[in-house]
């Protein structure tokens, strides 16, 4: 492999502080922009979702570049075949909780769902623990988690972080109690596959860094239409949706209203960067944060599309022990909130 | 002449990596045949765990990523 030379590597070290100044004074900017550049009129609902509009966008915008650039570089730290070599012959539990963890920061993508589990139960990682990875993998993910930072603060971030990750643990656990393997497809366990033959290069620094901005590039220049469209919406329902309206439909009053949320959740896929701005205005117009929490956690994490790729790979069965179990701990996480709160 | 396989089922990194290896094939002049490989227990015979996944003349070159413009054309020529 030869070193792509990156004269450019310090280049972020440079923009750290314009960023800090940028966020630090966005409130500052905003106001500005609306009471003395286009003077808008104070206490009215137009002003108060264009102001929300104007100032949540870029901040969301500056938080996903920051986060997004330093899981990019993380992420060259972890890759699946050393994932996979760390989760081998791992005892369950204990094996549970690394994979969740460890799905975190390794690169992952639906589209590579199947070759994953493949690599994975074929290598000897445990059923139980190979699913606690791929649940955790796409619900905590960095876009999710700087959404929830921005738009609803940290509290509620390290919440949906933390619960999530024991809702990844215990499923892949109970389903690797419950052993499961033969609702595994019968030629998973026939093939024989290569192991990777790529020598593992240890990247340059430079290049790390360089991830990072690609990371920005791939990840930002996906999401970035569906933040704005969300905040839109969200903007919307900011100004003109009345206080207090979702109480009765979404509240904690409310007892049906968290599965109902699950399964609304369920086929909603990709569209998490648009989904959360929205539900952050529902919360505001009293909405309760177990029901949104749970809402966005199977929005995130069961999707049907990765469902459906899995069939390839898993029997019906599986399926449904998998779904149910992770639709049942979001249930719970959301009704544990709603009494807490 | 080379044979290059893209490994991988319809995702938009894979999309984009055949692209740039044909781009870079037909502008380099190279003799070289691009199959794309959508078969999982084909894919697996290659030990891939990311996809897209880069063969050239049946050895892996990469996966999970797509390569920058230099290294890709290196491996080609190498052969």
């Amino acid at each position: 492999m030869i070193a792509i030379k990156n004269k450019y590597y310090f280049f972020p070290l440079l923009l750290l502080p314009v960023w800090l100044v940028l966020y630090l004074t966005l409130q500052s900017i905003t106001d500005l922009i609306i009471f003395d550049l286009i003077n808008l009129p104070k206490d009215s609902h137009l002003t108060s979702a264009i102001s929300f509009f104007i100032f949540e966008v870029p901040k969301v915008m500056l938080l996903l570049i920051l986060i997004v650039f330093i899981v990019g570089i993380i992420r060259t730290y972890f890759s699946p075949e050393r994932t996979r070599k760390m989760l081998g012959g791992k005892k369950l539990f204990v094996g549970n909780v690394s994979a969740s963890l460890l799905g975190i920061v390794t690169p992952f993508c639906s589209c590579s769902a199947i070759p994953l589990f493949l690599g994975f139960v074929e290598s000897g990682v445990p059923l139980g623990v190979t699913f606690s990875f791929l649940i955790a993998a796409p619900m905590i993910n960095e876009v999710a988690v700087v959404l929830l930072f921005g738009l609803f603060g940290w509290k509620t971030a390290i919440l949906y972080m933390s619960t999530g990750l024991i809702i990844a643990i215990l499923s892949g656990f109970v389903i690797g109690k419950l052993k499961l393997e033969k609702f595994v497809e019968d030629w998973v366990y026939e093939i024989k596959a290569a192991h990777s033959e790529i020598e593992e290069v240890k990247p340059a620094f430079s290049e790390r860094i360089s991830s990072g901005f690609d990371a920005i590039k791939e990840i930002v220049g996906k999401v970035w239409v569906y933040i704005v469209i969300g905040i839109a919406v969200g903007a919307g329902i900011h100004g003109y949706v009345p206080e207090n309206f979702m109480a009765g439909l979404m509240g904690k009053s409310a007892l049906w209203s968290v599965p109902i949320a699950v399964i609304l959740g369920v086929p909603m896929y990709s569209n998490a960067a648009g989904i959360i701005p929205i539900v952050q205005a529902l919360l505001e117009k009293g909405a309760s944060l177990g029901t949104v929490l749970a809402f966005m956690m199977s929005v995130i994490g069961l999707s049907l599309p990765e469902t459906i790729i899995l069939k390839k790979v898993l029997k019906l069965p599986l399926i449904l022990t998998f779904v149910s179990l992770v639709a049942v701990g979001i249930i719970i996480v959301g009704y544990l909130f709603n009494i807490i709160y | 002449m080379i044979s290059v396989k893209i490994l991988g089922v319809g995702c938009s990194k894979c999309r984009a990596l055949e692209g740039k290896v044909k781009d870079l094939i037909s502008k380099h002049n190279l003799q070289a045949e691009v199959t794309k490989v959508e078969d999982i227990q084909e894919m697996m015979g290659y030990g891939i765990m990311m996809t897209p996944g880069l063969v050239i003349n049946e050895k892996l070159k990469s996966s999970g990523n797509i390569p920058k413009e230099e290294q890709l054309l290196n491996w080609l020529k190498e052969n």
